[in-house]
């Protein structure tokens, strides 16, 4: 790619000073001030709610800053506003295509609307579709392009015009790791051409790959500048705990008691702990982690400097453990086997979402089906929940066929929907109030469910605030609750963390290990590939298939090679899904 | 407001194709206007054409004969004959007759003493009051026919006769009122309810966000949705007029040209409305719901399409003038049924360029450049 170069060759494309904004009075962005570069990717990193979508829309003249000046190529991206739209390229969240209209129709209607005509479109057009692949696709209507289809079709009709900036919000959410890398590549060689590039993205780890950072947390900008630096300033405080004895949850809870450390979590067999200052170590004795326990340091992340600037993680002592009674099994029921899919199938027409899946999950095991959206994740999810009827084979739950006494299993379930489907127009009370009473509380026991609920999530505060406008860490502790006031012994989580904020995320384990400590059995689906170390063990899901399941330390050595000699769990992801589509198309 | 004749163009031609892959739009366009025309054309009928009348005879006179004769001949009355007036009320009250005559065992006798009318009783279904005056009304046409008969018999001359003629509608079908009435509901749904959905599914889709970050300009973004649209409504109409005269043997007095310009001012409005329910709500489930609540229902109940608005309190009456389709309506009828007839036609025009004035106008001024308003 070769952006025209001939206006401005100042380094700097987009200048931020003091930028705030105010929705009907509420606050989105606070005092920011930014340098944005050419050449380079610049991240603009946060949790959902932290103002990234406003930022990006501020600079594409979308809205007005309420307060601040904002100057693109050296112009205020209102007043200046049809100068800049042709040096400008926004890729709005979901794209921006017409799902109706064909791959070509969508990139004719953008070259139009952007003033590429004549030769010059013939030659974009040329270029673009080889540069996205997306050649042999013309003719295809965006609405049937896969995710990452889609998502290169987004980018080539932003590219159409050859801008000098490029604003991409959120280009990833949505899509599977093997195209997240792909466009990722197509981007940087975009950047190296001497484009200015702002990717917003709440994944940290996709962060930790671009050349500069913005970190940004309700509103207000926590760091800017290289990620690597950052990471860097952390140097000698990360460290993992390896070859622990014993249980390595309450190992972790132990060492986030310690002074010394600041933040923690599983990985695997291990535990990864981020110390408060380089050197001074906790106590392993008092970890309790067995006579071969191991402190070593390791690279630090991205993450580990977010929570760090966010002041450290929660304490790895959840309120719910001492709450919650142990879960018990009624009698007969087999230990080893409290969640069963025997050759779960489920078909739509033709297609079939879920095929042949095959999973038991023990009392006390954090199981997790990880796979990329559309992969059948959730399909299987909702017949394990019994709100889907299966098409063959069978799911049960606490030896309840969920075929024919659905009702009865559901009652020893607590289930928390994706995206924590919560009534937004009733208060945080009328909430709690509403789901103790649908699992049949009611009365004294109603009302002490309530109160032990508020007291444990400490949820006093927003008693009579709607649950819509709660920030979002709160409307996941919110859903927690009302997914555990009947006390299930099976929780069942569907994308629970999905961008929410580090601090919040580690929150929301610390209980979920409590729970799974008095014996409550964990079904989690997620595609972020750090949270699936969480699990005990994973079943890895693509195309409705199981193609992989074991413990998170399994799979990765599944693809362990000479260039790959300490896969990540995403590595290791990849690895899985290309082999098994080697496999699909030798067959 | 500039404007890009190729920015128009490529807007106009998404929206074309938008139009013809959805599938709802091409059902609300040309299969409901088809379905409403054939409803409103031969579901409802507000003619009393053959009436189904009991006549309850326990005179066996001649007088009262040639009465029965006389009603059983008419080609409005589908007469059924019984002696039991018991069993005459009982149909009356199922349903199974509209009105029941009853002719005394005196009738005869008060006839020749010259009391003829005191005599006769008539008992309509006041439960359907429209169909309880026609049958009133044709019985009472039907017995001035007799006695104007039994006069001209005796070569009595009469005093006065009343011949009634009806103009404009000689042969008084309802159809040929109530089909360019329900043209005016077919507009009303194409013109406000599809539009209501477009500008709003760009919002819900994310597409507006994307459009607004390109050199578009707010009167491109206006054209691009209201020349298809228009497009759109006035094929619509076309077909709707062409199946209304050709089909349905609805009359067409006046010029086409003038019920092109007449329907073109009320897609105005209709449009109008439509995008800015559409532009301000951001939400098609909710715009569709202003626009039922807000276009649709008003054309029915307001329109006098259904219901005379001379009929209606004083207070609905205020509140139909600010409702375009009561002048479509009005227009409508007078072209389809009587021709032109100016001093009407252009007080009609002259409310519905206001009217789409106002509302084109509103929504120009409403649909926004950026994301917050203005």
């Amino acid at each position: 790619m070769n952006p025209s170069m001939t206006a401005s060759t100042d380094a700097i494309a987009i200048r931020l000073q003091a930028v705030s904004h105010t929705f009907a009075g509420r606050p989105a962005l606070c005092e920011l001030s930014a340098d944005i570069r050419r050449g380079v990717i610049t991240g603009l990193v946060g949790p959902d709610g932290a103002g990234k979508t406003t930022l990006l829309r501020l600079m594409a003249g979308l809205l007005k800053a309420s307060a601040g000046s904002i100057r693109v190529e050296g112009l205020d991206p209102v007043m200046a506003g049809d100068a800049l739209r042709l040096q400008l390229g926004y890729m709005p969240q979901k794209f921006g295509l017409y799902e109706d209209l064909s791959v070509l129709e969508n990139l004719t209607l953008y070259a139009d609307l952007r003033g590429v005509t004549g030769a010059a479109r013939e030659e974009s057009f040329q270029r673009l579709l080889a540069f996205t692949d997306l050649a042999r696709f013309t003719e295809r209507l965006a609405g049937k392009l896969s995710g990452g289809m889609k998502q290169k079709l987004g980018l080539a009709c932003t590219l159409l015009g050859s801008p000098r900036i490029l604003l991409l919000d959120e280009p990833c959410v949505g899509v599977d790791p093997i195209s997240r890398r792909e466009l990722w590549r197509m981007v940087s060689s975009l950047a190296d051409g001497g484009m200015a590039v702002l990717w917003s993205t709440s994944y940290l780890d996709e962060a930790e790959l671009c050349g500069e950072v913005l970190l940004m947390h309700e509103g207000r900008l926590q760091y800017s500048g290289s990620p690597q630096a950052l990471m860097d300033s952390m140097q000698g405080r990360s460290l993992l705990l390896q070859d622990i004895a014993g249980n390595r949850r309450q190992v972790l809870q132990r060492a986030l008691r310690s002074p010394a450390v600041i933040d923690g979590a599983l990985q695997g067999h291990a535990v990864r702990l981020v110390l408060r200052e380089a050197g001074v170590l906790p106590d392993l004795a008092s970890l309790q982690a067995g006579p071969d326990a191991r402190l070593q340091q390791v690279k630090p992340r991205l993450e580990d400097a977010f929570i760090d600037l966010l002041g450290g993680g929660p304490g790895g002592d959840s309120p719910l453990t001492e709450h919650m009674p142990p879960a018990r099994l009624p009698e007969g029921v087999d230990a080893d086997a409290v969640i069963v899919a025997e050759q779960l199938t489920r078909r739509f027409g033709d297609f079939v979402a879920t095929d042949h899946v095959d999973f038991r999950i023990r009392r006390g095991e954090i199981f997790g089906l990880l796979g990329p959206n559309g992969a059948g994740k959730s399909t299987t999810f909702k017949m394990m929940c019994g709100l889907l009827p299966v098409s063959s084979g069978a799911a049960r739950v606490m030896g309840l066929d969920l075929q024919q006494s659905a009702s009865q299993a559901r009652q020893q379930i607590g289930y928390m929907a994706q995206k924590f489907a919560l009534y937004g127009n009733l208060s945080v009370a009328q909430n709690l109030e509403f789901f103790s009473g649908i699992y049949g509380l009611s009365g004294a026991r109603q009302r002490a469910a309530v109160a032990d609920m508020v007291r444990v999530f400490a949820l006093h505060p927003f008693l009579s605030m709607n649950a819509g406008e709660l920030p979002l860490g709160f409307k996941q502790r919110l859903a927690l609750a009302c997914a555990l006031m009947h006390q299930p012994p099976l929780l069942f989580l569907d994308e629970p963390t999905s961008g929410v904020d580090p601090v919040s995320r580690r929150e929301f384990w610390s209980h979920i290990n409590g729970l799974v400590d008095k014996g409550v059995t964990v079904m989690v689906t997620t595609h972020f590939m750090d949270e699936a170390e969480y699990c005990d063990r994973i079943g890895l899901v693509y195309r409705g298939r199981m193609i992989a399941a074991g413990t998170p330390d399994a799979l990765k050595a599944m693809v362990v090679s000479a260039e790959l000699p300490d896969p990540s769990m995403e590595d290791a992801f990849i690895a899985l899904v290309e082999r098994d589509d080697r496999q699909r198309e030798a067959t | 407001m500039s404007l890009s004749l190729r920015r128009l163009v490529a807007l106009c031609r998404k929206e074309s194709y938008q139009i013809v892959r959805d599938p709802s739009s091409i059902l609300i366009a040309f299969v409901l206007p088809v379905l409403l025309l054939f409803i409103y054309g031969y579901g409802i009928n507000l003619d009393a054409n053959r009436v189904r009348l009991g006549i309850v005879q326990q005179d066996g006179g001649v007088e009262a004969s040639r009465l029965v004769q006389t009603l059983q001949a008419s080609p409005y009355i589908a007469a059924s004959l019984s002696s039991s007036e018991a069993a005459m009320r009982q149909q009356l009250q199922l349903g199974s007759v509209r009105g029941v005559v009853i002719l005394r065992s005196d009738f005869s006798a008060k006839v020749r003493q010259g009391q003829g009318a005191a005599a006769i009783q008539l008992l309509t279904d006041g439960a359907e009051p429209n169909t309880a005056n026609f049958v009133a009304s044709y019985v009472q046409g039907v017995f001035q026919l007799w006695q104007a008969q039994r006069q001209s018999g005796q070569a009595e001359p009469a005093g006065l006769t009343l011949e009634a003629r009806y103009w404009f509608n000689p042969t008084t079908v309802s159809r040929n009122y109530l089909v360019p009435g329900s043209i005016s509901v077919i507009m009303t749904i194409i013109g406000a309810l599809l539009t209501s959905l477009v500008v709003a599914r760009e919002w819900e889709r994310g597409t507006m966000e994307a459009l607004l970050s390109t050199p578009v300009t707010r009167a491109e973004l206006l054209l691009s949705k209201i020349i298809p649209y228009y497009l759109l409504g006035m094929a619509a109409m076309s077909m709707c007029v062409l199946v209304a005269t050709l089909v349905m043997g609805v009359p067409l007095r006046g010029s086409l040209w003038v019920l092109f310009l007449v329907t073109s001012l009320f897609l105005g409005s209709a449009l109008g409305l439509g995008l800015l329910l559409s532009t301000t709500t951001r939400n098609q489930f909710i715009a569709a719901q202003f626009a039922l609540t807000a276009a649709f229902l008003p054309a029915i109940m307001l329109s006098g399409f259904v219901f005379e608005i001379r009929s209606m309190p004083l207070a609905v009456q205020a509140v139909t003038y600010l409702i375009p389709a009561r002048y479509f309506v009005s227009a409508l009828q007078t072209l389809f049924q009587a021709g032109e007839i100016w001093p009407v036609l252009l007080i009609n025009l002259l409310f519905l360029l206001l009217s789409a004035a106002f509302w084109l106008g509103l929504t120009a001024w409403r649909t926004p450049r950026r994301l917050d308003g203005n």
